[in-house]
């Protein structure tokens, strides 16, 4: 693999995790468990998709082929997604949001701060841009898992089983593979192993203030960013691209 | 007007009249996202964006088209710039004074990570200037403000948050 290809699709990658994640986030708009949670969803989604829109122009840029956002957004199909399993996963209850955000936003945080420093201009400043709202959500969503975890024996039971269903998805954010290291080694991009270092102790220490438990389970294997998806995936791209798919040439 | 007779301070007079669409009180100069201003054939405007998915971004730039085509400037161009990104630390003095008088308490000054991380200290209600006030939100009506209360005055009021 040339170092540009892996750099485009690493920006996909990244570009796709965003979309998916924030669509995700805004199936909760109207929904949102008080007032004040409403506007913080509304909020963390809508972060998210800007960020995508970024990558996905930076791709564009990158791949030299016309391609624009919305072509990205909207023209692939679920097989061409190439998002971490762990943001299609769906909402559930107020736990399962908590608890995905918080595991998945600890990595990216640390994924994002690394990408400031590499040597991509066009991907070091969305992440520079990126890398404040999403410091802002985690200090948001860390908190609820504290409240959760170390609140009524209710909402600590079914926060621990949020965890433990969510648990298994997690292997997947640090397993690199050539895409990774190459942009690593070609472009000074983020370190996986001290990622997953850093995250582990954060994790762990996050977990255990809550009062709650790190589920005794392994990751799996998995291949999101292959194509290879849950269930879950192809319902959500469905009705995101439903309206630009009937009516090819809307405008809004 | 031809654009080579303009000068680049003349546009950012007009720019300074330009308000930004969620808080209109405040100009999108004195919230510090005009960049620069490069008047050559075109007159080159250079915008950075507050956040990621703000709504108000195409807002405001079909606005600077708007006004600069009212001062006679047809050629218009902007330019979106991420980088250096934006932080609340753009926001000008005068625009601090703007946001308070409106009732929004404005950033603390040095959005740094210790802010972000560890909370921030205690907000001055804008109505009283007590410092006695509540966190009801991280998140307001917009993506750049979180909600407070004032136990002082009792009033709920908003937080220009410092990103």
């Amino acid at each position: 693999m040339k170092p540009e290809d892996a750099l485009l699709t690493y920006t996909l990658r990244l570009g796709d995790t965003a979309l998916v994640l924030g669509q995700r986030l805004v199936e909760l708009v109207a929904h949102g468990p008080e007032l004040e949670e409403e506007l913080a969803n509304a909020n963390l989604a809508l972060d998210y998709i800007g960020q995508a829109r970024m990558f996905y122009s930076h791709a564009g840029k990158l791949e030299g082929a016309g391609r624009d956002e919305d072509d990205f957004a909207y023209l692939r199909d679920g097989h061409q997604f190439a998002n971490f399993l762990l943001v299609e996963q769906p909402n559930g209850d107020f736990g399962d949001t908590i608890v995905r955000q918080v595991l998945f936003e600890t990595f990216y945080l640390q994924q994002l701060e690394a990408l400031t420093r590499c040597s991509d201009p066009g991907l070091a400043e969305i992440a520079a841009r990126a890398v404040k709202e999403i410091r802002y959500h985690l200090r948001h969503v860390s908190q609820w898992l504290l409240r959760l975890g170390d609140g009524t024996d209710e909402s600590h039971a079914r926060v621990q089983d949020s965890l433990n269903r969510l648990w298994r998805y997690c292997g997947e954010l640090f397993a690199g593979d050539e895409v990774d290291e190459l942009v690593r080694t070609q472009y000074d991009g983020p370190d996986l192993p001290s990622i997953r270092e850093q995250w582990e102790n954060q994790i762990r220490a996050l977990v255990a203030e809550a009062t709650l438990e790190i589920p005794d389970e392994p990751w799996m294997s998995a291949a999101g960013r292959q194509g290879v998806h849950t269930e879950h995936l192809g319902f959500l791209i469905a009705e995101m691209q439903f309206l630009r798919r009937a009516y090819p040439e809307t405008t809004w | 007007m031809v654009a080579e007779d303009l000068s680049r301070q003349q546009v950012f007079d007009w720019l300074a009249q330009v308000p930004d669409p969620e808080i209109p009180v405040l100009s999108i100069t004195d919230l510090g996202i005009v960049r620069d201003v490069v008047v050559g054939e075109a007159v080159t405007v250079s915008l950075a964006p507050t956040y990621s998915g703000c709504p108000a971004t195409e807002a405001i730039e079909t606005s600077v088209v708007e006004a600069l085509q009212q001062h006679g400037v047809g050629n218009v161009k902007i330019d979106r710039v991420l980088s250096p990104p934006w932080t609340t630390d753009w926001i000008s003095d005068e625009g601090r004074d703007k946001l308070r008088a409106y009732g929004i308490a404005p950033p603390e000054k040095g959005a740094s990570k210790a802010a972000l991380l560890y909370g921030e200290r205690s907000i001055a209600c804008p109505r009283c200037g007590s410092l006695d006030t509540t966190l009801v939100s991280e998140f307001g009506s917009t993506a750049c403000k979180a909600s407070y209360r004032c136990e002082a005055c009792r009033e709920p009021f908003e937080y220009f948050k410092c990103i």
